[in-house]
């Protein structure tokens, strides 16, 4: 092999991009410190694919008992920040602090197990966990699944699906919740139920909450913050504060935002609220690649 | 009084079926029976490569599968075609350079027919233990790897935020398929070798609640396809490795045909 790959060349390229002639139309600051007050701090993470800017310098931080919600476009790179802040996504720039022995739980969006595959609830939950019955049954009853555990998983509808992956990320008492689109498959009064649960959950066990969404009314209510993503976070607050934002407008359009009637305040705190994560305000650090 | 050749077809057969069943649970589940299917016949090359260099075929064909296993995955990273397309071309591409290349060096004494159904008859003691023993040392790195294989066919990325090192031991679980498939084809050649994996594991599914209880059910539905195809065999004179496999997809197509009517 001689020279650069492709995707050597196109990092170079980027580089090059962002230190003359930001495409994002925002300067970018000088790369900010990690935030130690949070479970899992991110700065500038950076990802290609071949020539195509997947992430841009995005920073997130989530700390205890904090649900952040990560909405975005199609296509906006949600996945793919999913993935890094899990450790599964090689990155072509920027750092990843998480506390000592963080644990994570993780529902990942899709879930199609091969029907030849013949697993009960039960077994799936104690893969890899030495886990006795009893807990394998308390930690179904703490998502409202008790009655599925002798159940195989391809005989499970939507919801209860969801809750059992749900139980599966809790079951090794995770610091953090990561839930990437977890109402996927589930009609709309499930929906609502299942993020009063995931709140719930939050409330009582004190864990940071990721969240990742397109699907946004029902979500905004249990968030305490929201981080709005199109490669680059182009918005992020609270709840009230992204609604308002012309990115986010602009992104969902006019009728997405109407649909938000409830969180329609005065636009008197847009600035502030979370001084770390507002547009323009990311850095600009490019660490080496991962 | 069952004949000595017989009764080794017999444990041959009965050894592999046993080997084979976790592997082909895994192939199943991770939809990789195509993949198995191509880097068998693609040992046929192996054996083209063993006779030139004068070394054991055995020992050629584990290095060419492990060289088409990883030329699959390599291929498999393109996005222009699917990778069930590469597979077609790596599968096709292999087996016309295999037939070619065996009958060129080896002129037409070799006996090609033998590789590609394998003879299950002429099998040796010496086959025996290499049966015996590579299975047991297959089964030990199955049984080792068992936890970890079965995550990441549950779901591979849930599996690798969990901390499963994934790419390794699917590393690993190929080098054994490897392993397993040189054992293979003594008995029943390089274009049915991956039926003792496969089929097996179709004709359980519809009887078994929990992977090890696939797993167990299909060793026991291969070793006994081994019994009846050999009786078959012997009765009507017909190829030994064909008539077991015969018997397994029968087996197998009742199996569906049944738990379709429940």
């Amino acid at each position: 092999m001689t020279g650069a790959t492709p995707a050597e060349a196109a990092h170079d390229h980027a580089h090059h991009d962002h230190d003359h002639d930001c495409a994002c139309g925002h300067d970018h600051g000088p790369a900010k410190a990690f935030d130690i007050s949070a479970l899992i701090s991110a700065r500038g993470l950076t990802l290609l694919r071949g020539d195509r800017l997947i992430l841009d310098h995005v920073d997130v931080d989530i700390h205890p008992g904090e649900i952040v919600t990560l909405i975005g476009p199609n296509g906006s790179g949600k996945t793919s920040l999913v993935r890094a802040l899990l450790g599964v996504q090689d990155l072509n720039g920027g750092e990843i602090s998480r506390v000592e022995n963080l644990k994570v739980g993780y529902v990942p969006q899709r879930f199609d197990i091969d029907r030849a595959l013949p697993m009960t609830v039960a077994r799936f939950l104690a893969l890899g966990h030495k886990a006795p019955r009893a807990a394998l049954s308390a930690v179904l009853a703490e998502v409202g699944a008790e009655r599925c555990i002798d159940q195989q998983l391809s005989e499970l509808s939507g919801g209860e699906l969801q809750r059992v992956l749900l139980a599966r990320a809790l079951i090794a008492n995770p610091e953090l919740l990561v839930l990437d689109e977890p109402v996927r498959g589930v009609d709309y009064t499930g929906e609502a139920d299942l993020y009063a649960l995931i709140g719930n959950l939050r409330d009582k066990r004190g864990i940071g909450v990721l969240l990742v969404s397109h699907d946004l009314h029902v979500v905004m209510a249990q968030s305490d913050r929201v981080l709005c993503l199109n490669r680059h976070i182009c918005c992020s607050g609270v709840p009230e504060t992204v609604a308002q934002h012309p990115e986010y407008m602009r992104l969902f359009g006019p009728e997405t935002a109407r649909n938000f009637g409830v969180y329609r305040h005065h636009h008197d705190h847009a600035h502030g609220l979370d001084g770390r994560e507002l547009p323009g305000s990311h850095g600009h650090h490019h660490g080496e690649t991962l | 009084m069952i004949e000595p050749f017989l009764l080794r077809a017999l444990a041959a057969g009965i050894g592999l079926a046993i080997i084979a069943a976790p592997l082909g649970a895994i192939l199943v589940w991770n939809r990789m029976a195509y993949f198995g299917e191509t880097v068998a016949q693609a040992s046929l090359v192996g054996v083209a490569l063993g006779l030139l260099l004068n070394i054991d075929v055995t020992i050629s064909v584990v290095i060419t599968t492990l060289a088409v296993a990883a030329l699959l995955i390599v291929l498999g990273r393109q996005k222009l075609v699917p990778l069930d397309a590469i597979l077609g071309l790596t599968h096709h591409g292999t087996l016309a350079l295999g037939v070619i290349a065996t009958a060129l060096i080896a002129g037409p004494s070799v006996d090609l027919m033998g590789y590609l159904f394998g003879d299950v008859f002429a099998v040796t003691t010496a086959d025996l233990w290499l049966i015996y023993g590579g299975g047991a040392v297959v089964l030990a790195v199955m049984a080792w790897l068992w936890q970890p294989l079965l995550r990441v066919a549950v779901h591979e990325e849930l599996a690798s935020a969990e901390g499963v090192p994934s790419r390794r031991v699917r590393a690993a679980f190929i080098v054994v398929l490897a392993l397993t498939i040189a054992i293979a084809m003594k008995i029943v050649g390089v274009l049915l070798a991956i039926a003792f994996l496969i089929v097996p594991i179709v004709a359980a599914r519809p009887f078994a609640s929990t992977p090890e209880g696939l797993v167990v059910t299909a060793a026991a539905v291969g070793a006994s396809s081994v019994a009846l195809g050999l009786t078959l065999s012997s009765n009507a004179d017909a190829p030994g490795g064909p008539s077991i496999v015969l018997c397994m997809a029968l087996i197998a197509g009742l199996s569906l045909a049944i738990s379709s009517r429940r």
